[in-house]
């Protein structure tokens, strides 16, 4: 009986978990939808040409699409948004706050192994 | 703790618990982690000691507040620097000009306060970007458009306040500060304006009309550093209807000088309303939207190599030209407005070059009318295609331009624009490109395409500006080389009459002297009269287009 009652809370549990991490993941996808998608998205016209750049410099090895990508650590996301690079600028407090960076760091690695 | 130059650390952290107190601790960024986000990603002097630094940056909410931080900082003598979006990538950033300054970050202010469907105007703070209007008036439905810059990310107010340029319209937009109307401005005592009609108690037609009674001083607000402008009006166009497109083609050389004079008058009598794109495709050219292919041929390529820094022999390339149907020059033209009147305008445009350059021949696009449907919306932008900022929708396409690619695949970290400006003749084009290519070639600047490729473009009716992006690179004594070159350049294009039309605001210092010399610098003395008056402690964004506070004109002189 007592098993069953510790299953239960672990199961009630992981489902508060679960629900959690899709609010996460909506708020993240939001915020990289605002900011990030118009370089990051598709490799069109209409981009302002992240997808394409990261298509050149990793020739294929990793996906040029943000959004597919597995490997991508917290620190780096971090880093970039924060920083920029090669040409891509950063972003401050005022346009993406910690918390929502926090947002897009679980939203990208929704899919990490 | 980093401070103010001049500021006690015991001074600067009251000042902070007061900045603090009016827009909420959250808002006043003091960590190095927040405020190394104020730094220009672009700087031309990243990582050098010249480079400013940043103390702290403070996000206002609503006019109230920057007045109230401006009284604080007033009292203190706290330098500060406001942003709008901060994207004014290429020219400095969210990055002050005097190192030392606080940032005052407007990003927050952020909202639509009236649309005017009938009278085609909206009043706006300074946080609010191009993206942010255009989708208010998608999710609305409201039947406006507005003239759109490259990165659409900027603020409408920023955008306006560096006289910045767009791609629609040549009116409503394109130089958006001449469609500005109305401004609301914290002065540096803190003391609020508002321009035009809006300095009457009661207004009924702040965004209908620019001017109210007595001196008009919205002017002296842009490309300059006298007070914290909070809202700014705009006049816009209603949505469109229609759009087309055509192109005249040109065979010789010499054609040069009849297009712009056509060009011109036709823009000046509002025949065509649209950006006109000029391109050169026998020499190469790589405009957006225009000759999109690099050049492959071997005979072509021979035919371009540049002995000397001489214009390759423009005779041999007509002959090439002429055998293999390429143009020496094409003039785009767009036309905005309903697809009938448009019709007569482009067969008007069509009967004018008809007799007046023999041989021209023509490119008519299929028109276009809004709303568009999906299939022509996934297409604009595509090679051959109407670019989105030609119809007024935001995008970052061109910014893309000056990133990664297979055309670049090692950019640097980033670009700072050089823009001289040159009257708009054949002559002098022709002179400026043959200038600009032997003293680029001379001082080593390294640029993607030779400038006998390169066009100006025509943003203003009457004179042409040949805007090149200059790498930014990670190395400091490679960024100083690039330094010495611009102003190196700048005061060859200034000696020659060719002012830029906008600089980047790290070199404001060394060049905006170069543009204001006329009787013995009158100019500048007049903006340091004004300054001394209206910002008597000097506490807004010093150095700003190279208007400095007293004290700081006085350290530096000595």
């Amino acid at each position: 009986m007592k098993r069953l009652i510790l299953l239960s809370i672990l199961a009630a549990s992981m489902g508060v978990a679960e629900a959690d991490d899709e609010k996460q993941h909506a708020r993240g996808k939001a915020v990289y939808g605002k900011w990030c998608l118009i370089c990051h998205g598709e490799d069109n016209g209409s981009s302002g040409g992240g997808t394409r750049a990261l298509k050149v410099l990793y020739k294929g090895v990793v996906p040029a699409k943000l959004e597919d990508r597995t490997d991508m650590t917290p620190e780096f996301i971090k880093t970039v948004v924060r920083q920029g690079q090669a040409g891509m600028p950063n972003f401050r407090y005022t346009e993406i706050s910690p918390e929502d960076l926090e947002a897009v760091i679980a939203y990208l690695r929704r899919n990490n192994k | 703790m980093r401070t103010p130059d001049g500021v006690s650390e015991s001074d600067f952290r009251k000042a902070l618990e007061e900045f603090a107190n009016i827009v909420g601790s959250q808002w006043v960024f003091t960590s190095p982690e927040a405020v190394d986000l104020y730094r220009d990603v672009y700087s031309i002097y990243r990582n050098e000691p010249e480079e400013p630094v940043i103390p702290a940056a403070i996000a206002p909410y609503t006019a109230e507040e920057v007045q109230a931080v401006v009284k604080v900082a007033n009292r203190y003598r706290i330098p500060l620097y406001p942003i709008s979006t901060g994207k004014n990538l290429g020219y400095g950033g969210p990055s002050p000009v005097y190192s030392g300054s606080l940032v005052l970050d407007l990003k927050r202010m952020d909202r639509i306060l009236n649309v005017d469907v009938q009278s085609a105007t909206v009043l706006v703070e300074p946080g609010v970007s191009f993206y942010q209007l255009y989708e208010y008036f998608e999710e609305n439905n409201i039947p406006l458009t507005m003239d759109i810059p490259d990165p659409a990310w900027g603020s409408l107010v920023g955008h306006a306040l560096d006289r910045g340029l767009a791609h629609t319209y040549s009116q409503y937009g394109r130089d958006r500060w001449s469609s500005r109307c109305g401004m609301e401005v914290v002065l540096p005592t803190g003391e609020l304006i508002r321009t035009g009609t809006g300095a009457a108690e009661n207004t009924a037609i702040w965004q209908d009309h620019q001017y109210g009674m007595g001196p008009q001083i919205d002017g002296i607000f842009a490309q300059s550093n006298y007070g914290v402008v909070t809202k700014m009006g705009f006049w816009l166009r209603p949505a469109h209807e229609g759009f087309r497109r055509g192109r005249v083609h040109f065979a010789n050389f010499d054609d040069i000088h009849k297009m712009l004079e056509l060009d011109t008058r036709l823009q000046n009598m509002e025949v065509y309303n649209g950006m006109a794109n000029l391109g050169t495709p026998l020499y190469g050219s790589m405009m957006p939207g225009m000759h999109e292919k690099p050049v492959t041929d071997p005979e072509h390529l021979r035919l371009l190599e540049i002995k000397d820094s001489k214009r390759p022999d423009p005779g041999p390339l007509a002959r090439y030209g002429k055998e293999n149907r390429i143009p020496f020059w094409v003039l785009d033209l767009k036309y905005h407005g309903p697809n009938s009147i448009t019709k007569a305008q482009w067969e008007y445009t069509r009967d004018l070059f008809s007799r007046e350059v023999p041989g021209c021949w023509f490119t008519e696009y299929e028109p276009l009318t809004f709303p568009l449907d999906k299939a022509t919306m996934d297409t604009l932008n595509e090679p051959g295609r109407v670019e989105k900022v030609h119809l007024g929708i935001p995008t970052l396409a061109r910014f893309a331009s000056v990133m990664r690619s297979e055309l670049n695949p090692n950019p640097d970290v980033g670009h700072l624009w050089f823009a001289p400006m040159v009257p708009k003749n054949g002559t002098e084009v022709l002179k400026a490109q043959e200038v600009l290519q032997r003293e680029t070639d001379r001082l080593g600047v390294k640029l993607p395409f030779p400038y006998y490729a390169q066009m100006p473009l025509f943003w203003y009716p009457r004179v042409g500006i040949f805007l090149a992006g200059w790498q930014v690179s990670p190395d400091p004594k490679v960024n100083q080389r690039t330094r010495e070159q611009y102003i190196e350049l700048t005061q060859i294009c200034a000696d020659l009459g060719w002012t830029e039309y906008r600089a980047p605001a790290p070199l404001h210092k060394d060049i905006i002297g170069m543009a204001n010399g006329f009787n013995d610098s009158a100019m500048m003395k007049f903006r340091n009269t004004l300054k001394d008056a209206i910002d008597p402690n000097g506490i807004i964004s010093a150095g700003r287009y190279d208007v400095w506070p007293k004290h700081l004109r006085e350290e530096r002189e000595s």
